[in-house]
C-alpha cells in the first residue's frame, strides 16, 4: 500500500485531470458523435458526405499524430492560448466522437424503418424525429458499444501525458524520480482504471435497465 | 342531360365534394422497375376508395407516394388544390394533414399508448399538454383502448395496436387518411375490430384510401374500388359492381383467387 499512501500528493491530481479528461472529452464526444452519426443517415447529401469525410478522416489518424498536432501544430497557428489540457481535450474528444459517430449510426439500423415512417407520417421533420424517436430507440442498442468506445478513452487520455499533460499516464515518471520501483506503481495505476471501469459498467447496466425498449 | 359523355365518365364520384387528392400521371421507378405507370387518380373530399390488387402490383407505392414516403419520378400529386412539397418544413407540414395508417402498426415502442397519440399534436400542432392529453383519451375512448392508455406498445394486441395507430393518426385531425393493408397482421380473430372502426370513421364523412383485400369493407364502406395490376390501375368501379361484375380479364382473375382463398 505505502507506494501510494505515501504518494497520494501526486496519484490524487493526476487522477483528477484524468477524470476530468475523460469526463469532458465524453461528454463533447457524445454530442458531437450523435451530431455526426446524425449526419451520416441524414437525407441531405453534403450532410452526409461531411459526416463520412470527418469520420474517416480522424478515425484513420493514429491518437498520437492528433495529439501531436494540437500540442506542437496548434500554438504556432497563433490563434490564442490555450493549455495542454484543453488541447488533449480537444483531440480526445474529436476523435472519441468518429467512434461514438459509428456507433450511434449502427444503433439507428437496430431501430425498425417503421418507426421513422410513422414519425414523418405524423408530421414530424427530420430533426424530431432522430431526436423523439429513433435517438430513444438507437441509445437503448448501442449502450454496450457505447461503453466500449468509453472505455478506450479512459485508458487513451494516458496518451496526453506525453504531450506535457499531468495525468495518471504521468504518475510513473514522477514517481521514478521519488525512488519508487516502476512495476509497483503501474501496477497500482492500473489497479485504479479497473476501478473506474467497474464504475462504467455499473452505469452501464443501470441505464440498460432504464432504456430497455420491449418490442 | 345532353352529354352522354359525362354520365358515363364520372358515374360514382357524384355524390361528393371538392376533389381532395389528385394523381395526374404518376410515375415511378425503383432503378430499372418501372412500379407505377401513368397513375391518374382523383378522390373527392369525403370519398372512401379501396385499392386492391395482387401482392407486388403497387399499392403500398401508391399509397406511399401521397405523403411522399416515396418520391415519384415524374407526374403530380395534390392534395387539397397544393402540389407536394419537395422536402423540408413544407413536407412535414403537408404530412400532418395526411394520416397514414401502416400494416405493421408502427407505434412509437418507447411511448405509452396515451404518448403515441400526443406526440404529434404536442410537437407538430404545439398544442398544449393536457389539452392533447384530454383529446387523445377521447379518441383511445372511440377506438376502444382507453383503458390501455398508460400501457406501452408491446403489451396490446395487435388489433388494439392497430387501433390505437388508428386514434394516432386522427389526433392530427387529417384531411385524409392513408390504409395500407391495415388488417393483414392481423389474427383473423382481430380483423373486424380494426375495420369496424374504420366504418364508423368513413360513416362520418372521413376521406380515405384503403388498400385491403377484405371485400366486406369494401362493400360496406367504399364508394369506389380501384383494381391495379403491374403498377397500372386497371379498372375501376363502384364495389358491388366490381365484385359482381368485373370487366377485365386481370380482375376476374384476381376476384376467382381471391373467393377461393
Ligand atoms: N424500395 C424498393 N426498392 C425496389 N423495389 C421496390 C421497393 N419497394 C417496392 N418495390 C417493388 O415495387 C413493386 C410494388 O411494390 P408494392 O407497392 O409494395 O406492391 P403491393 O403493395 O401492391 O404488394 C414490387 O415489385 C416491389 O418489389
Ligand atoms: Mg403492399
Amino acid at each position: 500500500m505505502d507506494p501510494l499512501i505515501n504518494n497520494l500528493d501526486i496519484f490524487v491530481p493526476a487522477f483528477r485531470n484524468t477524470i476530468i479528461l475523460f469526463v469532458v472529452s465524453g461528454v463533447a464526444a457524445l454530442i458531437l458523435g450523435t451530431v455526426v452519426g446524425g449526419m451520416r443517415v441524414s437525407p441531405v447529401p453534403i450532410m452526409r458526405g461531411v459526416g463520412t469525410v470527418y469520420v474517416n478522416f480522424i478515425r484513420n489518424t493514429p491518437l498520437t499524430l492528433l495529439m501531436f498536432f494540437f500540442a506542437f501544430g496548434y500554438p504556432k497557428l497563433e490563434l490564442g492560448n490555450l493549455s495542454y489540457m484543453t488541447l488533449a481535450i480537444i483531440a480526445l474528444s474529436l476523435y472519441t466522437a468518429t467512434y461514438v459517430a459509428e456507433v450511434i449510426r449502427s444503433g439507428f439500423n437496430t431501430v425498425p424503418v417503421g418507426q421513422a415512417e410513422a414519425a414523418r407520417a405524423i408530421g414530424l421533420p427530420f430533426g424530431q424525429t432522430m431526436s423523439l424517436v429513433i435517438l430513444p430507440q438507437a441509445f437503448r442498442a448501442v449502450i454496450p458499444p457505447l461503453m466500449s468506445v468509453f472505455i478506450a478513452l479512459l485508458k487513451n487520455t494516458t496518451v496526453a501525458a506525453g504531450f506535457s499533460v499531468f495525468e495518471a499516464g504521468a504518475i510513473r515518471a514522477y514517481l521514478s524520480e521519488r525512488g519508487e520501483p516502476a512495476i509497483v506503481v503501474l501496477l497500482w495505476v492500473a489497479a485504479i482504471f479497473v476501478v473506474l471501469v467497474t464504475v462504467l459498467s455499473l452505469v452501464q447496466r443501470r441505464l440498460e435497465n432504464k432504456w430497455r425498449v420491449a418490442r | 342531360m345532353t352529354s352522354s359523355f359525362e354520365t358515363t365518365s364520372n358515374p360514382i364520384h357524384a355524390a361528393h365534394g371538392e376533389p381532395l387528392v389528385v394523381l395526374e400521371n404518376v410515375e415511378k421507378h425503383y432503378g430499372d422497375f418501372h412500379a407505377l405507370k401513368n397513375i391518374n387518380m382523383t378522390v373527392n373530399k369525403g370519398e372512401v376508395v379501396v385499392v386492391i390488387g395482387p401482392s407486388g402490383s403497387g399499392k403500398s407505392t401508391l399509397c406511399r407516394t401521397i405523403n411522399r414516403l416515396e418520391t415519384i419520378t415524374s407526374g403530380e400529386i395534390r392534395i387539397d388544390g397544393k402540389a407536394l412539397p419537395k422536402e423540408g418544413k413544407a413536407l412535414a407540414a403537408l404530412r400532418a394533414d395526411v394520416g397514414m395508417v401502416f400494416q405493421s402498426f408502427n407505434l412509437f415502442a418507447h411511448k405509452t399508448i396515451l404518448e403515441n397519440v400526443t406526440l404529434g399534436p404536442i410537437k407538430v400542432r404545439r398544442r398544449a399538454k393536457a389539452e392533447a392529453e384530454k383529446d387523445a383519451r377521447a379518441l383511445l375512448e372511440r377506438v376502444g383502448v382507453a383503458v390501455q392508455a398508460d400501457k406501452m406498445p408491446a403489451q396490446l394486441s395487435g388489433g388494439q395496436q392497430q387501433r390505437v395507430a388508428i386514434a394516432r393518426s386522427l389526433a392530427m385531425k387529417p384531411k385524409v387518411m392513408l390504409f395500407d393493408e391495415p388488417t393483414s397482421a392481423l389474427d383473423p380473430e382481430m380483423i373486424n375490430e380494426v375495420l369496424d372502426v374504420m366504418v364508423h370513421l368513413a360513416a362520418e364523412g372521413m376521406t380515405m384510401i384503403v388498400v385491403t383485400h377484405e371485400m366486406g369493407f369494401a362493400r360496406k364502406a367504399a364508394d369506389r374500388v380501384v383494381f391495379m395490376a403491374d403498377g397500372e390501375i386497371v379498372e375501376e368501379a363502384a364495389p358491388e359492381e366490381f365484385f359482381s361484375n368485373p370487366k377485365s380479364d386481370r380482375a376476374k382473375d384476381f376476384l376467382s383467387k381471391l373467393l377461393t382463398h
